[in-house]
């Protein structure tokens, strides 16, 4: 077993943050809140993992109904074309065929996740914007007869010109993707300040501007996604779908079919696989029910994985632009970062995406000043929008290079460096943003010490260090003057390196997706004489363990054993609200509306044993499934007989817990993108040989440390930190989402390269917890903050190896080879982009800086009594 | 055309009346209900789909029952035998090596032929034979453990194995 545990306080963050009253207001020091667990911490198999490893799970494909029918998807081929005609009439006459429509058969509604980007239609009416819009679909016998049919509908199309990049985007006004946004073009263009980044930037010894591209990638769950569909001969409309946000997914539903949303219901089936690319709601699972609803029979429409290509909603092309100032010492005086993302076709989560290319960023360093600028642009091909990280891979690589870079010219250890600026707990940041806990000074430490990172390390090689007495000011994107001769090594060898980086990722977005004063995460929680206890719970379990999460916390607070608690995962009909599967939110906020509901139904449970036992309530504990006074151990009652004896005082169990983020956003707009309840904190440590021949590069050890608060199980908190770091070494090195004349270049498994079992190296997880106030027992997010590092280290490694910087991912080995014959002509041995758009962004809304403002030790929560 | 067939699966006989054209998958899935096998691609690109032929992995997506008459294949519902969990699966579920579990059944019966063939493998040659099995949440790190876990419990080692 590579994984190894701390808890926190050894890091000065964290012991600063006791000493300094984390603990305000009345609540338990950590000394009393730690008691022995007997669920929480320890490594058991998810409640799920018999049925998975036995085939049992039903997916939603897995799923079949008495007279069920196939559906089918005709899709667009034309990356931008009006639609001039459309019949549907020579399907429908096909035998087998039980129904076919068009967009003109659907409520004239528009459709998408966000409010404010309602630009999707079920099926297109007008125009088409890219590749695999759906302009019509069937019903039939099965699957065979249902694409036959598609092959006789008859569209006739008028092409239009594809604007397939943001520069072709922004250089054509006159050719509108879309009608609404912030200029031709541009869906969204954000531009906020918080305090002088001019004034910042001459103050610094070092100011570096560099230019990064980081390519689109796409989720490529193994599930393809699938709906089935029910409208019952009473009216009402059952969906089960393979969605990680059910609750979305029936507001959509509502609105497309115009139903009534009390006669909707959707049940989420366990997901196979999401990373993100099941957030939306998607034209398929509206169809289904439309289908279902005109042929009365249910219908399952399951995409083909060329289909979920095209779906796709993933990583975000982004170009960005960054600028930052530095002292001798390596303390951050201001940072200045513009950020283009190629948003594709629709709206999708876009709006949040451009935000977090931004708003994420001050949390991981102390960053007294920031500007940030972000444009969101239309193109034809398939929407971008949320992929584990939304948002925020793209910027997070460009300043862990960025930061490389500088401490190479300030002639720093980066890990000292980054050590050196590590935000401090119970801080604000510039842009107003509550930083609780932070465990990052003792990631970076537990990093350098396990990988042997200064005995690997050993100064920067390829150039001596610039003096920071000379600083390179206001330096060209083309970055600095590298590559200067190298010691002593021959060429054509295999050069192993070393690269570092860090990161920080929220613990659920603070903020839901449609304004609201409701709860975020709900849990009804029942109890009856079996002693038996069901939790029924919004959320989705999409492998990362949610549905464990929701048995282990009432069974920690009850003193029952996980197999105890019955589980009861996302059916709109039966469970409260929880927003879904998304932004790393559910162990914190559906963790802490089960506590809260656990501790409910033991308060009940403890009035009515402690009238039997005849002591007072706050005397009895539940453990090893009894409810007794540990004085009088023998006189414990079991937890079947507690519920009994309560069920008889109090009537039916049942016990809502309910849970919304402190209100903490920052009062100005757009504030709402990036408050967090509390943020996770990652550092990695890659190391790798590239072969200067060939510039493959091949991944030996990757050590990551990771600030989980609290792991409420450690194999889970490992196997999401292992994910990461794979999904994160895929983008860096071969995962990209790249197309040519609208057409996707690769929409397949085969082609779009990901990493196999070869690739992949050992990877050493250290789980380190700093118990933060805002969590479930301490816990924080752990499913996509180790991505972000990933990346970053990657590259900072090869450049440790052979002296190129390689400014854009995925680095693929001709960008290595580039960037060594640069070298050999004696030119700067960078790859990347080269030159950035003619874009003008709006004035910036200009806003105080917060950092350093003290936070509150825990914040004033909805629905905490 | 429908052709008649007889397929043994996980020890039971079937007839079944298929189009010659129809996958072992698809017959598997619609026709005999085990939906224990899944699919990532249908093109034989992903590994999902592994079932075992005569103890051989083979993809059920691409492979055609007409070929497969006569042969004893297995499925992941086949592997748990009496109500025991074979090695594998007990170890997969302990470790955490399924977490969204669509991969987990083709990975296992893959990891069945390997361990069937080489009772202790190394790291390496767990890794070879299971590189054509895509999965997208582990990172495979638990996979590989799992594997090397079961590998040792079934030649009768106890200890967790050192990963190298
Ligand atoms: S389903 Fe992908 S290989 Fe068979
Ligand atoms: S466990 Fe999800 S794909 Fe492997």
């Amino acid at each position: 077993m590579s994984a190894e545990r701390t808890q926190g306080g050894s890091s000065a963050g964290s012991a600063r943050a006791i000493d300094g009253g984390r603990f305000g207001r009345g609540a338990e020091p950590p000394s009393e809140r730690k008691h022995e667990f007997s669920v929480v911490g320890r490594p058991l198999p998810k409640i799920d993992a018999w049925t998975k490893v036995t085939g049992e799970t039903k997916y939603a494909d897995d799923l079949v109904l008495p007279r069920m029918a196939h559906g089918k998807l005709l899709r667009s081929p034309h990356g931008h074309a009006l639609i001039k005609r459309i019949d549907a009439a020579r399907a429908r006459a096909l035998p087998g065929v039980y129904a076919a429509v068009t967009g003109a058969d659907l409520p004239r509604v528009k459709f998408g996740i966000l409010p404010v980007s309602q630009d999707e239609e079920v099926l297109c009416t007008e125009k088409v914007r890219m590749v695999g819009d759906a302009v019509a679909a069937v019903a039939a016998v099965d699957e065979e007869t249902a694409e036959r049919a598609c092959r006789l509908i008859d569209v006739e199309y008028e092409p239009l010109p594809a604007l397939m990049s943001i520069e072709e985007s922004l250089a054509h006004p006159e050719i509108r993707i879309h009608e609404y946004g912030d200029g031709p073009n541009v869906h969204k263009s954000v531009a906020l300040q918080f305090g002088d980044v001019e004034a910042a930037f001459a103050k610094a010894d070092l100011v570096r501007e560099d230019v990064f591209y980081y390519e689109g990638n796409t989720h490529l769950p193994m599930e393809q996604h699938a709906a089935v569909a029910h409208a019952g001969p009473d009216g009402k409309l059952t969906l089960w779908s393979s969605t990680q946000t059910p609750h979305y997914v029936h507001r959509v539903l509502a609105k497309a079919l115009d139903m009534p949303a009390a006669h909707v219901r959707v049940v989420a089936t366990p997901v196979g696989g999401g990373f993100g690319g099941k957030t939306d709601p998607f034209a398929h699972e509206i169809v289904a029910c439309h289908l279902s609803r005109l042929t009365g029979r249910p219908v399952k429409i399951a995409l083909t994985r060329e289909e979920v290509f095209y779906a796709h909603r993933g990583r975000h092309p982004v170009l960005m632009w960054l600028k930052t100032g530095f002292t001798r010492q390596g303390d951050i005086t201001g940072c200045h970062i513009k950020t283009w993302l190629d948003g594709g076709a629709y709206g999708s989560y876009g709006v949040a995406s451009t935000f977090y290319t931004g708003v994420i960023n001050p949390v991981t360093y102390k960053m007294p000043v920031y500007k940030f600028e972000g444009a969101r642009v239309f193109t034809n091909k398939p929407p971008c929008g949320p992929k584990r990280g939304h948002g925020t891979p793209q910027p997070r690589f460009a300043l862990e290079v960025q930061i490389d870079k500088a401490a190479e010219q300030l002639g720093l250890d980066p890990a000292d460096m980054r050590r050196r600026i590590a935000a401090e707990p119970f801080t604000k940041t510039a842009n107003h943003l509550t930083v609780t806990t932070t465990g990052l000074v003792e990631c970076i430490d537990r990093v350098v010490e396990a990988s042997g990172w200064r005995a690997k390390w050993r100064g920067w090689r390829f150039r001596a260090p610039a003096s920071p007495a000379q600083p390179v000011l206001g330096e060209a994107s083309e970055g600095a003057p590298e590559g200067g001769a190298r010691r002593s090594e021959a060429p054509s060898e295999k050069k192993r390196g070393v690269g570092l980086a860090c990161s920080a990722y929220l613990t659920g977005a603070g903020t839901a997706i449609y304004w609201n004063d409701m709860p975020h995460s709900g849990v009804l929680l029942r109890a009856d004489r079996s002693g038996a206890v069901t939790i029924l719970c919004g959320a989705t379990d999409i492998g990362q363990g949610s549905d464990s999460i929701l048995a282990y916390l009432p069974a920690e607070v009850l003193g029952i054993a996980p197999k105890d608690v019955h589980v009861h995962p996302a059916d709109t009909s039966l469970t409260p609200v929880d927003l879904g599967s998304y932004s790393s939110r559910v162990t914190l906020m559906c963790g802490m509306a089960a506590i809260q509901a656990a501790e409910r139904l033991k308060t009940v449970i403890a009035k009515a044993v402690a009238g039997k036992l005849e002591v007072g309530p706050g005397e009895l504990v539940f453990r090893d499934g009894k409810v007794g006074a540990p004085e009088e151990w023998d006189k414990a009652v079991t937890f079947a007989r507690a519920v009994e004896l309560a069920e008889a005082m109090h009537g039916v169990l049942a016990f809502p817990g309910s849970y919304a983020p402190p209100k903490r956003a920052g009062k100005y707009k757009g504030g709402g993108v990036g408050p967090s309840p509390c943020y996770s904190y990652t550092a990695c440590v890659v190391e790798l040989t590239v072969d200067e021949e060939t510039g493959e590069v091949e991944l030996h050890d990757v050590w990551i440390a990771h600030d989980v608060g609290r792991a409420l199980n450690p194999l889970l908190v490992e196997g999401q930190t292992e994910g990461s770091v794979y999904m994160g070494i895929g983008e860096a090195l071969m995962e990209g989402q790249v197309f040519r004349k609208g057409v996707h270049k690769q929409p397949s498994m085969l082609d779009y390269k990901s990493p196999t079992t070869l690739e992949m190296p050992e990877v050493h997880t250290i789980l380190v917890e700093t118990d933060d106030p805002e969590g479930p027992f301490g816990a924080k997010e752990a499913g996509q903050g180790p991505l972000l590092p990933v990346p970053p280290a990657i590259a900072n490694a090869i450049y440790h190896a052979v002296g190129v910087r390689c400014d854009e991912v995925p680095i693929a080995p001709e960008m290595i080879l580039k960037g060594l014959e640069r070298r050999r002509q004696g030119k700067a041995a960078r790859v990347g982009p080269e030159k950035i758009p003619v874009f003008k962004f709006k004035e910036p809304l200009v806003v105080e800086s917060a950092f350093g403002q003290p936070a509150e030790a825990i914040a004033v929560r909805p629905f905490q009594s | 055309m429908k052709t008649r067939i007889s397929l043994t699966v996980n020890g039971e006989t079937h007839e079944v009346l298929v189009p010659v054209h129809k996958t072992l998958l698809e017959v598997l899935r619609e026709d005999l209900g085990l939906t224990g096998t899944k699919h990532g691609c249908e093109l034989g690109e992903c590994g999902t789909c592994t079932v075992l032929a005569d103890g051989e992995p083979v993809l059920s997506c691409l492979a055609l029952p007409v070929e497969l008459a006569g042969c004893e294949i297995t499925t992941v519902e086949g592997m748990a035998r009496g109500g025991r969990l074979h090695p594998l699966q007990q170890a997969f579920a302990e470790l955490g090596a399924a977490q969204c579990g669509y991969c987990t059944p083709g990975i296992l019966l893959t990891a069945q032929a390997l361990l069937a063939d080489r009772p202790t493998p190394t790291r390496q040659e767990v890794k070879a034979a299971l590189a054509g099995n895509l999965c997208r949440c582990t990172g495979y790190t638990k996979i590989l453990d799992a594997v090397e876990l079961a590998a040792l419990r079934m030649t009768g080692g106890s200890r967790v194995g050192d990963r190298r």
